[in-house]
């Protein structure tokens, strides 16, 4: 079981303060107070390497879903050469079962504005995309608001805190397109095209947004940089869960009572994530979670004993923790509909550059849609497991991975439902 | 009908293409500043977004149609895009989105004959907690719909009224 202590955890990046989006409520709170370290301190802060190698060992995960090492991937920059270099900031958030970012948007923009700063000044950024879905105009308007105000402040632009560090910061907004939360593609869309994922290498920090170096962050991640910078890393590695450390904001979804984001330690055992959120609506029982998003494969409930939320736990029982965007369904949710459902999704968002992904995502939503119509064969389950491996691995980006995990394990975890919805003629073959 | 841009426009476009290093770029908030002005971005207005900015027409129509949230065609003076992805699914957004067919009179993805509403079914909005919802007209989300307050919705609409800001705070919290 967890030891993590959630119940006396008070939460930081979103924490219970009124009007803590207006620049001058997040100042009095502490605000800007760890940009202007990195860039006064220089006792603390011997440059930009010393942020970079602090941020490395805090051991951010990437909130967005991969969780690889915030302060590695910004080590893969290569030497400033005098011309421009880009950070780019996630925020597209669309993998359903994931609400988090718009949260910093909503009640604290300004603790993403500094982390993306400080992380700017370790890289030697010199202008800072974030790139938020469309869909979030209401957020949209927030975070440029809380921009302007940051730049009226001399907190953006140029010689900040009288240093010689100078950065521009802009909102791009999307316009409908999940693929666009794919890095590379997310940098396509900023170029102005049509957000159609590069094949990789070279990698974006050799070769990014406009063939310059650019360095791709998940909103959250760059948020955990200030309480870094501010607290330390260790108290950071100190949070949650020893390999997947820090605050995590849970996103919870489903048939639970009290839907919604939650601030807590990474780490938090499954079950007690769902009494959390208020318990089973309307008394039911549990059947199923999806732990980190719609990629994420679906947990039965009789797997979920002593699993917590952080991906070498979730492993062990074949997950991951993805977006930690927790969909959770009770007794009566039908399982055929939901895995066919989360296909016609997938096969809507190929952006259909590659023929595994274009196609294999239609015949899956096809054989499913079958299936749930009753019109399905036993055989057609084998169908739709050979679809699978013929997309995994086999595209430029990961959705066409992202479509076929939730095809091949809930039909692994749930054969059952799946062949009682087939018509019983395929058996008699002979 | 020959579009064109107010100077207002034009001057936002300005700042637009100064956020980038390249004229192209502009491309994505340039088709929204034309959305917001004429309410869709048809073939003809795709062009003058074209001429403004100086790309290939054929680049601006082929970003128009990759991105959802442009209208290629003219849509109803209200959009009504209900959520029905995965947690809408499960907490009844299909409930939603048949009661809606019903109350207008219209299917999934149709205008109303009076060019009021239009009624489609969308992919995940990112408000899977405040399941089930949808958004006006790629603007304001109207949450944890019953078919009530979808019905009092439609009819704040049909009176010139805006859907207000929903405030969805953290359940953990008092404040926010």
């Amino acid at each position: 079981m967890s030891t993590v202590d959630w119940k006396n955890y008070t939460p930081v990046l979103l924490p219970d303060i009124k009007d803590l989006h207006k620049i001058d409520v997040y100042i009095k709170n502490g605000g800007y107070k760890a940009l202007k370290s990195v860039l006064t301190d220089k006792k603390s802060w011997d440059g930009p390497k010393a942020v970079i190698e602090e941020v490395k060992s805090a051991n951010i995960r990437g909130r967005g879903g991969a969780g690889f090492n915030a302060g590695l991937k910004w080590s893969f920059m290569p030497p400033a050469d005098g011309g421009p270099r880009y950070l780019a900031c996630n925020g597209d958030e669309s993998e359903p079962g994931t609400f988090k970012d718009r949260k910093i948007f909503e009640y604290n923009p300004h603790v993403f504005i500094e982390g993306a700063l400080i992380a700017a000044y370790a890289m030697e950024i010199t202008t800072i995309y974030v790139y938020i879905r469309g869909e979030y105009k209401t957020y949209i308007d927030m975070v440029e608001n809380a921009i302007a105000d940051a730049y009226n402040k001399g907190y953006i632009g140029k010689n900040i805190f009288g240093s010689d560090f100078s950065v521009d910061f802009y909102v791009h907004s999307g316009a409908g397109a999940y693929i666009c939360g794919e890095e590379t593609s997310m940098l396509e869309s900023l170029e102005g095209k049509r957000g159609y994922p590069r094949v990789k290498p070279p990698f974006p920090a050799q070769k990014g947004l406009w063939g310059r170096p650019t360095t791709i962050n998940n909103v959250e991640t760059l948020s955990h940089v200030t309480g870094v910078i501010n607290n330390g890393a260790e108290w950071f590695s100190g949070i949650g869960a020893k390999t997947h450390p820090g605050p995590v904001l849970y996103g919870i979804s489903g048939h639970v009572n009290n839907p919604g984001v939650y601030e807590l330690p990474s780490g938090i055992p499954v079950l007690d994530l769902i009494e959390i959120a208020g318990g089973m609506r309307n008394g039911k029982k549990l059947k199923a979670v999806i732990p980190g998003g719609s990629s994420t494969p679906i947990l039965r409930a009789d797997q979920l004993d002593g699993i917590t939320m952080d991906s070498d736990s979730l492993r062990t029982v074949g997950s991951m923790l993805g977006t930690a965007g927790m969909v959770v369904m009770d007794e009566d949710t039908d399982i055929v509909d939901v895995l066919w459902r989360i296909s016609h999704f997938y096969h809507h968002e190929s952006c259909g550059q590659c023929t595994p992904c274009r196609e294999g995502t239609g015949w899956l939503e096809k054989i499913l849609l079958k299936i749930k119509n009753g019109d399905g064969e036993v055989r057609d389950l084998d169908l739709l497991l050979d679809v699978t491996t013929q997309m995994e691995g086999r595209t430029i980006c990961a959705l066409a991975d992202a479509a076929a995990w939730p095809v091949r394990f809930t039909i692994n975890r749930f054969r059952d439902e799946f062949e009682a919805r087939c018509k019983k003629k395929s058996h008699a073959v002979a | 009908m020959a579009y064109e841009f107010t100077k207002e426009d034009l001057r936002e476009i300005e700042k637009i293409k100064a956020k980038y290093p390249e004229v192209m770029p502009a491309t994505l908030p340039t088709l929204w500043v034309a959305q917001r002005r004429f309410g869709h971005v048809e073939p003809e207005v795709q062009r003058l977004v074209a001429e403004t900015l100086g790309l290939p027409e054929a680049h601006v129509h082929g970003v128009a149609n990759f991105y959802t949230q442009y209208y290629k065609e003219k849509k109803g003076k209200h959009v009504l895009d209900v959520c029905t992805c995965l947690s809408c699914q499960l907490c009844g957004g299909y409930e939603i989105l048949h009661h809606l067919e019903e109350t207008l009179g219209i299917k999934a993805g149709d205008t109303t004959e009076d060019g009021t509403f239009t009624l489609n079914q969308v992919e995940c909005l990112g408000a899977c907690g405040y399941a089930p919802m949808l958004q006006v007209t790629n603007d304001k989300y109207v949450n944890h719909l019953t078919k009530e307050k979808a019905d009092e919705l439609v009819d704040k609409l049909k009176n010139g009224e805006e859907p207000d800001y929903e405030q969805m705070k953290m359940p953990q919290h008092k404040n926010i």
